[in-house]
């Protein structure tokens, strides 16, 4: 017994040193957020007493509110377009299922290999002519159908029992009721992996956002944290803290339902 | 993979032994309709895909043979010119170079290190287990620019690092991470390293998960040392995960931009610089010019097809 304890000490030792390795830049995140700039540059390690202080300089300089109103409303409209949108046509491609469809399907997969810098410039100049620079919907809708979402589903509702269907059809229940009333309810696990990864992707997102977002006063939370960085002499204290309102959702979200998202990210390919 | 699934789940096909004809005509409109409601289900989402993903990539071919300033963009005389321009221009060159040592030096030393960490937790017997995979998954939490950040405070001129060396005298002045070369691409490389190990190491736990634990353990008794069952057991099990998270980590290595703009602004002197960051400064900054950005953008696309195909070329090879 002690001989295979001694065995793995090297393992454990390993994974202290990752999981400290880990934490750590987020700890020191949390606790800048409460120290004055001086006291970050003098590497501070605990909880300081600047935290109000920080916070109003920085509701000084950002306008914070306004960027957390945004990147709610970014977020959060993306993860239910893309749940409304990407469920149902997961759900039309595995039961309606037909060899034009599987086709199609191979064909958008594609789309997962097309790096987002290829469709940036036209997504745009295309946007601009709809006179959408700056709008919410310039920053959604690009992000609402994911072939990954779109094959989560799919795989899913493959192992959805088909009776079910064949039954709900006898008792006269139109498609899009079955679809609603009795494919839905029962994918708890699949919804709330791809809302939580889309959330976060949406929320964390900053390229396109930046390129159609001209006008600063409609930028989202991390466009504002990395506007702070720009200026000569950096707040690293006022930094820290916007850098943790701008993580804390995410990283609550993350704590709270992590086994969804590991499900979420990896759930499409096994 | 998802074809062969598909070859074995049982599906109900039309009653063909149906004798009368004026039922199989009614069957035969039920069907057609039910395939018109999949299509109407899928619609949304396909229309969505082609109109926000491959329009704009063929848009951004021709956009690539213009060029012009802002809006007045006209065909260019030779057509490839803008790629002509590419070829000679020497920041971009530097920012492939620097995208492409990311590349090599950090998607390696991530995907080892994510497989040994998934190896270790897939141990029964390891205690604490939670806490170790919630610990090591949480940079994947984090947005990039915020990482970028926070990175950048901590390797600060006057920053903690330093604090540290000076701290343990391994230093004698500070270092200048962010404003050398090295130094800065270095911070770069230790940054992705950190905020996505832990992601991939879940990629691997899940196919770990899927392994038979019997095939392992059937390796121990045969007196195969925990190397070996790792490399001739377990690591032929998890290789279409590998080739998987490794085009994926290649793709996102090319696409590179939050860190190079956040973390090194480029500098010093556009040596950490990525190739989409470069993109952006040429089609979205000072003299913005969307031809010759268009055509930086087919490289980048390019460049991560054909790194695809070899790696798939290549994970099909060990077979």
């Amino acid at each position: 017994m002690t001989k295979t304890q001694a065995r793995k000490l090297p393992g454990y030792i390993f994974l202290s040193l990752t999981a400290l390795a880990s934490v750590f830049p987020l700890y020191f995140m949390v606790v800048s957020a409460t120290n004055t700039s001086r006291d970050v540059l003098n590497s501070r390690l605990l909880p300081g007493t600047a935290l109000f202080e920080n916070f109003s300089k920085l509701v000084a300089q950002q306008d914070v509110a306004s960027a957390m109103w945004y990147s709610s409303l970014n977020a959060v409209g993306t993860t239910v377009l893309a749940l409304i949108v990407c469920s149902i046509a997961g759900y039309g491609f595995e039961v309606f299922h037909s060899r034009g469809k599987d086709r199609l399907m191979a064909f958008l997969l594609l789309a997962m290999m097309i790096p987002f810098a290829a469709t940036m410039i036209p997504l745009f100049q295309m946007f601009a002519d709809f006179g959408l620079v700056n709008s919410s919907v310039a920053v959604i809708l690009p992000a609402v159908a994911t072939p990954f979402l779109v094959l989560l589903f799919r795989q899913s509702a493959r192992s959805f029992p088909h009776e079910i269907v064949e039954a709900a059809r006898l008792d006269g229940l139109g498609e899009l009721s079955i679809f609603f009333r009795i494919f839905l309810p029962t994918m708890r696990s699949t919804l709330a992996a791809a809302a939580v990864i889309t959330f976060m992707t949406a929320w964390n997102n900053f390229l396109w956002p930046k390129v159609i977002l001209v006008n600063n006063s409609y930028q989202t939370m991390p466009m504002l944290i990395s506007n702070l960085r720009a200026g000569y002499v950096t707040d690293y204290g006022v930094l820290m803290l916007a850098v943790l309102l701008a993580s804390l959702p995410t990283m609550v979200l993350f704590l709270v339902l992590q086994r969804a998202f590991a499900e979420g990210i990896t759930g499409a390919i096994k | 993979m998802a074809e062969q699934r598909f070859a074995t789940v049982p599906r109900t096909a039309p009653d063909a032994a149906d004798p009368t004809p004026a039922s199989r005509r009614r069957r035969f409109g039920l069907e057609q309709r039910r395939n018109l409601t999949g299509w109407i289900f899928l619609v949304p989402a396909a229309a969505l895909i082609l109109w926000m993903n491959f329009y704009p990539m063929f848009q951004a071919l021709i956009l690539s043979l213009k060029t012009g300033r802002g809006t007045r963009l006209n065909f260019a005389d030779p057509l490839w010119f803008n790629y002509e321009r590419l070829f000679s221009d020497e920041i971009f060159k530097l920012t492939v170079g620097n995208t492409f040592i990311y590349l090599a030096i950090q998607v390696p030393i991530m995907l080892v290190t994510a497989l040994v960490l998934a190896n270790l937790l897939n141990d029964k017997n390891l205690r604490f287990k939670g806490l170790w995979r919630t610990a090591i998954f949480l940079p994947a939490a984090v947005s990039l620019v915020s990482y970028s950040l926070v990175f950048r405070t901590m390797f600060a001129n006057d920053g903690f690092v330093n604090d540290v060396l000076l701290w343990l005298n391994l230093v004698d002045s500070p270092i200048n991470w962010l404003g050398q070369t090295d130094t800065a691409r270095f911070v770069i490389i230790l940054g992705l390293l950190w905020r996505w190990t832990g992601y991939n190491m879940v990629f691997y736990l899940a196919a770990l998960q899927n392994i038979d634990y019997s095939s392992l353990e059937a390796a121990k008794i045969d007196g195969a040392g925990s190397f070996a069952t790792f490399w001739y057991v377990t690591i032929p099990q998890l290789k279409p995960m590998i080739l998987l998270t490794a085009i994926m980590s290649t793709n996102g290595t090319i696409q590179l931009f939050d860190e190079s703009w956040n973390l090194t602004q480029g500098g010093p002197a556009y040596t950490s610089m990525t190739m989409s960051h470069y993109l952006f400064e040429v089609s979205f900054q000072r003299n913005p010019n969307f031809g010759y950005g268009a055509a930086l953008s087919y490289v980048i696309l390019i460049m991560v097809a054909v790194l695809a195909a070899v790696q798939m070329k290549i994970g099909d090879k060990r077979d």
